[in-house]
């Protein structure tokens, strides 16, 4: 089916149903109970998992399937943003000249970056595109604040000349639509206890993630993704072989880079503010993390990771000790101080431990990643054949 | 430019230059013979700096006596805090160890970090030499955040002052010893102890792995591990020796680091980023390269924050040392002494 | 009958040692030529210098009139030329049959093709010639293993279905048999003759086994000490002086 093989075409649709279905799957606890602190099925952080899940999956394309580790990737999210913002304050509030702008010139600037930074390999590559992103970084926030907004960060104004659309006078700062839908809309639907959100945003985001996990798939599966396993591989022999490896790992870069772009373009269709922290190094070592976490060079696995890592950022930072006390009222009072005790260490201000013990787990008892642990976990108590990717 | 600035600018760059020399020095020391990413170099440079900062709090743990004679601003009895160093060592002996803090923290930090170095390469790192340097990069960065947030439960958020004896407080005209007119070349003592200090720990780093036979097999396992091993040495006890002593070398680099910038839990990530930077620009598997960088760098760094530079090249302080390690692996593509084949693939 | 390889004079020192001291040779069009010689001979440094992995001192090497240095490897291999290595350069994590379809790729697509968006499984002719190699070489059984689960003696064969699979006008091949059983060392020499006699393809090849070398060789090069002892058809290799002091002066 479109162009895809019977397992892949699963998967696909696996994907669509879970991001289909996310509003509801991600809201299992009923409003007010003692869990619904676990909830995630609200659009702002529905919208993280799915934008960040994109940013992901094309950082994959690259180092899951050629093995550069690029540090930098973060600066061409940061571009997108800018010029998603730029488009609409300039051209309308209409979002789909944005996203497409947004992607556009991170592609560009991709390209700059990684015809430079591939003139070397392994941490050498690793360190250029560090350097790079950390440039632009420090120029976004200092000198180039005219374009960029500086510290302040870059957002849309009433007084935006938007040629499209005409300047808007008064009131309000018009938000930013799918032509007139706009993207902050939601629809709320309550059956019983349970509350769902259904919202505008959310639902191009996860659009526009499926066909972006689309175009991954079919990238893993045509001639080009086996040169880029071939890069990995071994990238010499590539040489001997007749093909120029050079080529095929820009066009990498610069897909992945889009990927990045096309994230920035979509987070500031969602909420029109672009700053240059998001272009600084540990943004791009999370989408270095979230790709490890999640299984290098796997399909999915690059989508899981960035869902459990905005999860726990999320969910772990917002419990606090009265909701401790709650959760562990059943218990005798010295017990459940003692439970709260114990717990709270992990929770609130302190979820950077959760995270980082989590990624220490993960490493350990999970080698390979979500995917890769987990399907080897799989394989091992079922006794499978060895053939799976 | 005046010479005498040009001076200036150079000795201002030397105390980072030492810092970053002396954390690369480490992490190189780990990418050579370990063949590992260590991402958590930086938390231990930070656990270095935070000996400082617990060396001078039990210092000063004080009892409290009551003196009837004074009163307080309320008119209660005064409350009088002495330490009890001060009770024990008598009160000049107790003071002068309260003031010399920091520099008696060097003799806390070197057991401290040689145990944190062992149990870190015995308890993790050991068992991530096969492994791919992806996952090595997520379970030390996850391990530096762990250590990160340990020290942020117990120490807070903020940055601890933890100053250098007061003897070493103050500066040192150094324009007045060239022959310039008085103040061109004003340097803090303290800065000059720091580069002196990392001058004898590099020292020490070279002539132990030169002049010793421990020093020779390391270096031969930094060359070519498999023979070293074929030999039948036992390479992996004294690598993990080397990784205590990279992190003591980096702990150590943190004690001395507390009087120029008070340290925070965070200090280390701050740090890693430039350090990954400067070993690379060094060039992989080479430790004099890694020094070499780590002034070159911090020396640039500080050329590029003086008023004349940002003018004529606005915005030139934020990015020198990214713009110098480009135009260096550009024109050198494996940094400044770098081997061939060592992490290129 | 043409000339398919012209080397002229190449010189290569490494430090103090001269590995190739004025090496000269030519290959015609359609035959297979053999370089024997003992160990350290330089006969390894000989072929990295055709296929661009290292650049002569001096000298030249002209295929077919063009010289090939100074330009890359995967330049020199759309030219015509392919490379069987001696110690198996394989992509390990990939299948052996991926293996193969990558240099087929190569010798269709040339050194890039953007195809991101075609499915593998629609290259239906890749595969298939992919397959018939593997199949001649008595791989056709093991084309969903991972390259990187094979025997050596299986990579190796593997290795030479990549170079094969190129249909090349001039084929490198080192040691192609080292490792490799009696049997599977017929069964290499027959696949090389059959290809050599119906395709035409030109083919140097470093062999130590003189049994391969005799069954295969229209001509013989003897390198000894970085320079071309003597040149000749196998009948005349066999009772020469020269190479008989070679191999026992080069043996103790």
């Amino acid at each position: 089916m479109l162009g895809l093989n019977g397992k892949d075409f699963l998967a696909w649709l696996f994907v669509l149903f879970l991001v289909a279905a996310a509003p509801i799957l991600l809201n299992p606890f009923p409003e007010g109970s003692a869990f619904a602190q676990f909830n995630a099925g609200y659009p702002d952080l529905m919208q993280r998992f799915v934008i960040f899940g994109i940013f992901a999956i094309g950082f994959n394309i690259l180092f899951g399937l050629t093995g550069y580790l690029s540090f930098g990737h973060a600066a061409f999210l940061g571009a997108g943003s800018y010029a998603g913002v730029w488009m609409l304050k300039l051209l309308t509030i209409n979002v789909i000249p944005a996203i497409i702008m947004s992607t556009l010139v991170a592609g560009l600037f991709s390209l700059a970056i990684g015809y430079i930074s591939l003139r070397r390999s392994g941490i050498y590559f690793s360190i250029l595109t560090l350097a790079f992103a950390q440039m632009s970084f420090a120029l976004a926030a200092s000198v180039l604040t005219p374009i960029t907004g500086g510290e302040t960060g870059l957002q849309t104004q009433l007084g935006d000349p938007r040629i499209l659309d005409a300047a808007a006078t008064g009131g309000n700062i018009p938000a930013p639509s799918l032509f007139g839908l706009e993207m902050g809309h939601s629809w709320k639907v309550s059956v019983g206890d349970w509350l769902w959100t259904f919202n505008a945003g959310y639902y191009l985001c996860a659009f526009i993630m499926l066909i972006a996990f689309y175009i991954a798939i079919r990238i893993f599966r045509s001639p080009f993704g086996m040169m880029l396993k071939a890069v990995k591989s071994n990238n010499q022999r590539l040489g001997y072989t007749g093909i120029n490896p050079r080529p095929y790992t820009l066009a990498a870069f610069v897909i992945s880079g889009m990927y990045a772009g096309l994230a920035g373009g979509l987070m500031v269709s969602m909420d029109p503010l672009a700053g240059a922290e998001r272009m600084q190094w540990t943004a791009s070592g999370e989408v270095v993390l979230m790709t490890i976490l999640g299984g290098i060079g796997t399909l999915i696995g690059p989508v899981l990771g960035a869902g459990l890592i905005k999860y726990s950022e999320n969910i772990f930072s917002k419990i606090n000790d009265n909701l401790l006390h709650t959760w562990f009222s059943f218990m005798p009072d010295g017990v459940e101080n003692f439970m709260v005790t114990i717990v709270h260490p992990f929770v609130g201000k302190g979820w950077h431990l959760t995270l980082g013990l989590m990624f220490m787990l993960v490493v350990i008892f999970l080698p390979g990643g979500l995917v890769g642990g987990l399907s080897g976990l799989y394989k091992r108590l079922f006794r499978r054949g060895s053939h799976a990717q | 430019m005046e010479l005498s600035a040009i001076l200036l600018q150079v000795l201002n760059g030397l105390d980072k230059g030492s810092a970053y020399a002396l954390i690369a020095l480490g992490l190189t020391l780990i990418f050579g013979t370990l063949g590992v990413v260590n991402f958590a170099h930086g938390a231990l440079f930070m656990i270095g700096a935070f000996c400082a900062v617990s060396l001078q709090k039990i210092l000063t743990i004080s009892f409290t006596t009551i003196d009837e004679s004074k009163t307080d601003f309320l008119g209660n009895p005064a409350q009088i805090h002495t330490p009890y160093v001060e009770k024990w060592f008598g009160e000049a002996v107790g003071a002068t160890m309260i003031d010399w803090a920091v520099p008696l923290a060097i003799l806390l930090a070197i057991p401290v970090m040689l145990l944190v170095g062992f149990a870190m390469e015995r308890g993790l790192i050991k068992h991530f030499y096969k492994r791919p340097h992806a996952d090595q990069i997520l379970v030390t960065f996850g391990l530096a955040i762990v250590l990160q947030e340990i020290i942020k439960a117990y120490f807070g958020a903020n940055q601890i002052p933890a100053p250098a004896p007061d003897a070493l407080i103050g500066s040192f005209d150094f324009g007045v010893l060239l022959g310039f007119d008085p103040g061109t070349i004003i340097y803090p003592y303290w800065r000059i102890v720091y580069f002196l200090f990392a001058m004898v720990v590099v020292g020490a780093v070279f002539a132990f792995l030169k002049f010793t036979t421990f020093g020779m097999v390391v270096r031969a396992g930094m060359a070519d591990r498999e023979t070293v091993g074929l030999l039948g040495i036992n390479i992996d006890k004294r690598f993990t020796i080397m990784f205590g002593i990279a992190a003591a070398v980096a702990g150590l680099a943190g004690v001395m680091y507390t009087p120029i910038n008070s340290p925070n839990y965070h200090m280390g990530m701050d740090f890693l980023v430039i350090s990954f930077v400067v070993v690379v620009v060094g060039g992989m598997g080479s430790l004099a390269g890694a020094v070499l960088a780590g002034f070159i760098l911090g020396i640039l760094e500080s050329f590029a924050s003086m008023r004349e530079v940002i003018q004529l090249i606005p915005g030139i302080n934020q990015v020198v040392i990214y713009l110098a390690a480009i135009v260096i692996l550009l024109a050198r593509p494996r940094g400044l002494l770098g081997r061939k084949g060592v992490m290129e693939s | 009958m043409g000339t398919a390889l012209e080397v002229k004079g190449v010189n290569k020192r490494f430090g103090g040692l001269q590995a190739l001291n004025d090496v000269n040779l030519n290959v015609e069009d359609g035959r297979i030529h053999a370089i024997i010689g003992p160990n350290g001979a330089g006969k390894s440094t000989l072929l990295n210098c055709f296929v661009g992995r290292l650049t002569p001192d001096s000298g030249s090497v002209l295929f077919h009139g063009k010289s090939l240095l100074g330009i890359q490897p995967h330049q020199i291999n759309q030219a015509g030329v392919s490379r069987v290595f001696q110690t198996p350069e394989i992509f390990t994590e990939l299948t052996v049959l991926e293996n193969v379809m990558i240099p087929a790729l190569a010798h269709r697509d040339g050194i890039f093709e953007f195809n991101a968006l075609k499915p593998l499984r629609k290259e239906t002719d890749i595969r298939k010639a992919a397959v018939d190699v593997l199949e001649d070489l008595g791989l056709g059984d093991k084309q969903e293993m991972t390259a990187a689960s094979m025997s050596r003696g299986d990579k190796r064969r593997l290795e030479m279905a990549m170079g094969l699979v190129q249909q090349p006008k001039l084929l490198l091949l080192d040691e192609p048999t080292a490792g490799m059983s009696r049997a599977d060392t017929n069964n290499t020499i027959d696949v090389l003759r059959h290809i050599g006699d119906s395709r035409g393809i030109t083919m140097i090849i470093i062999e130590h086994d003189m049994h391969v070398v005799f069954s295969l060789a229209d001509r013989i090069s003897v390198l000894a000490q970085g320079t071309v002892i003597v040149e000749d058809v196998p009948e005349n290799i066999k009772g020469n002086a020269k190479v008989q002091e070679a191999y026992l002066g080069g043996a103790h």
